[in-house]
Formats: structure tokens, sequence, C-alpha cells
């Protein structure tokens, strides 16, 4: 299916979800913000949250400093 | 006609003159602003002009501090920026930065929150001094920021954010500035304010260490109601530190997308 994620369009495997996706991209779900069609998903709906094919994703990754 | 000196409205008749007027308000004055910029001679005043009137090193009274104080603002903003309610999560190099540019400009209210003390590691990017050590952060920004501008009010709140906090720290703003030091504290309230209230704006940085160049430092819109500034990639970690000139370059990409933002300007 295809995914489109921070602008950019990609195929993944059917039925993943947030935290699979996450776990693909090697990104560390306390560091990231996920909106998912403009909702924001809080890490403990990653696990639940099936995506679909076409569905918009903005991934943000913190790093530290302040 | 009628203009405004010193945000007090006043009808003059046409072609009254820029020196006529300082002559009749206070001839000992020095300094004379006209619609945000200094006048170095003298002019026809126009209907609409706001004319501010100083004699410098003379303390103004506490009522006409605010109006000469924002004397070199763009004309009209002030209003909208003192309606501004403004939280700062972090009263570090980013929260001290912000809060300082936000007090300076006249953003009527600002609920700042920090659990940490100062101390000498703190001095070398953050608005404090030598003799604020020891005091917690918050406390001693408000005294900082209520010697900068005595007319805005400031709400503090010493306590780590949390998600149990959140509500009580910042549900009575608009606009969000997150300014935490660690990547989770970060995510966590990006997450938390954004999912439960989707009606407000938050302004989140990352990437802001070290010394990289200064125009790596960007404002991101990422939606509507979720802003990122800094180079989004340079942590800080043992071998790459914080210095006061880049955390303060990204501090100010989020003052100013707050000032765009009360202003109804689009922030990128």
């Amino acid at each position: 299916m295809q995914l489109t994620i921070n602008g950019t369009s990609k195929d993944y495997p059917d039925s993943i979800s947030v935290q699979q996706l996450l776990v693909q991209l090697d990104l560390a779900p306390e560091l990231v913000v996920v909106e998912l069609n403009r909702d924001i998903l809080t890490p403990n709906m990653h696990a639940d949250t099936i995506l679909k094919t076409e569905d918009k994703i903005e991934l943000v990754q913190f790093v530290g400093g302040g | 006609m009628l203009i405004y000196i010193n945000e007090n409205p006043l009808e003059l008749n046409v072609g009254h003159k820029l020196y006529q007027l300082r002559d009749q308000h206070n001839s000992a004055a020095d300094l004379l602003i006209v619609n945000g910029f200094p006048a170095t001679s003298d002019l026809e005043l126009k209907d609409g002009d706001h004319v501010v009137i100083i004699q410098r090193g003379q303390r103004p009274s506490a009522e006409e501090l605010e109006s000469l104080m924002m004397a070199r603002h763009t004309p009209g903003v002030h209003k909208k920026i003192k309606c501004g309610r403004v939280g700062i999560a972090g009263a570090g190099g980013l929260g001290s930065h912000v809060a300082f540019a936000l007090a300076r400009v006249g953003v009527g209210q600002l609920n700042i929150a920090d659990f940490d003390v100062v101390e000498p590691s703190n001095l070398n990017r953050q608005q404090y001094f030598v003799d604020q050590i020891g005091l917690p952060k918050v406390v001693a920004l408000k005294e900082n920021l209520q010697r900068i501008n005595p007319a805005i009010k400031i709400n503090i709140f010493q306590q780590k954010i949390t998600p149990d906090n959140i509500a009580n720290c910042f549900g009575d703003i608009d606009i969000l500035v997150e300014a935490f030091d660690t990547a989770e504290q970060k995510a966590m309230l990006t997450n938390c304010f954004l999912r439960n209230f989707p009606e407000k704006i938050l302004i989140a940085a990352s990437g802001v260490a070290g010394y990289e160049p200064s125009n790596s430092i960007r404002t991101k819109k990422i939606t509507d109601k979720f802003y990122l500034c800094g180079d989004g990639v340079t942590a800080a970690k043992p071998g790459c530190g914080l210095m006061a000139p880049r955390v303060g370059i990204a501090a100010h990409h989020q003052a100013n997308t707050v000032l765009r933002l009360l202003l109804n300007e689009s922030a990128e």
C-alpha cells in the first residue's frame, strides 16, 4: 500500500500498525510525534492504529538540547 | 484631524507641526518618534499619526512607561500583542530567551513552568545572573522580566511538566512554546498538548546545539497548529554542547513565530 510520509509517497506492507512503521523506520516512539491524517496519535495509540493505503503521516523526531 | 500622542488621542488642526506639539507637551523632550521611527527634523503632522515624545534620562510614570516602551513598534500592533496569552514550557536556554523577547514586545500574559534552580552551567546561554544562582528559575526569570516590562502579567509554575499538570499550567493560554532540554520531554509535551488542546498552537524546537551555521536554523510549519524551529538534527550530546548564540537564534525563531501568529501573519 502507498503511504505518504513527510510529503514523500512510498510502498509499505499492507495493514501495518504505526508501531510497526516506527520500528521499520528505526524511530524511538518516546521521541516521536506522529500525525496521521491531521490527527495527533499519542504513543499509547501506536500499537492499535492500523494504517491504510493513501494515509498521510507526518513524523517528527525530537533531538535533545535547549 | 486626530493623532495619537503617547497612545492618547488628540484632536489637532490641519497643518500642526511636530515641534509645535513637542513644545506644548514637553519642551525639554529630545526624542520624537513618529509612526515607529525617530524624527530628525520638524514635519507637518498627518491624520492618524502616532507620535511619542520622550525626554532622555527621565523616568516616566508607570502608566506612561508602556506607551513609551512600544514607541519603536510598528504602529497599531501593540494592542494585538497585548491581548496575547502565551505559555513557555521550560525556562532554560530557549525559554528564558523567548520570555525576554516576548516581555520586551509586550505580550500581555506569560505562563512559565520550570522545576529547576539556576546553576553556574546555565549562565553560558540562559538569561540569568551570577547573583541568581540557587534561585528557582521561574522566580529569577519573573524578577528579570518585571525589570524589563512591569505592565505584563506573569504566572509561574515551579513544577516538572507531566501529562497531568499541562492543563493546569497552560489551560488558559492560546500559544505554547516548547522550550525543554530533553527529547523525551519535548515529545511528551507536544503529543499531550496537541492531542488535548486541538484548538491551541504549539511552537517546538529541535536541533539547536553546537555552533553549526546560523542559517541552518529554520521555522517549519508541520500543521496549522504545530510549528518546529531548529535544524531538526543537531542534538546536544557528549562532544556537542549548547551555547548562547545558536540556542538564542532558535529561541528567537520561536518568539518571532509567536509574534507573527499573534498578528495574524503566516509563520513561514
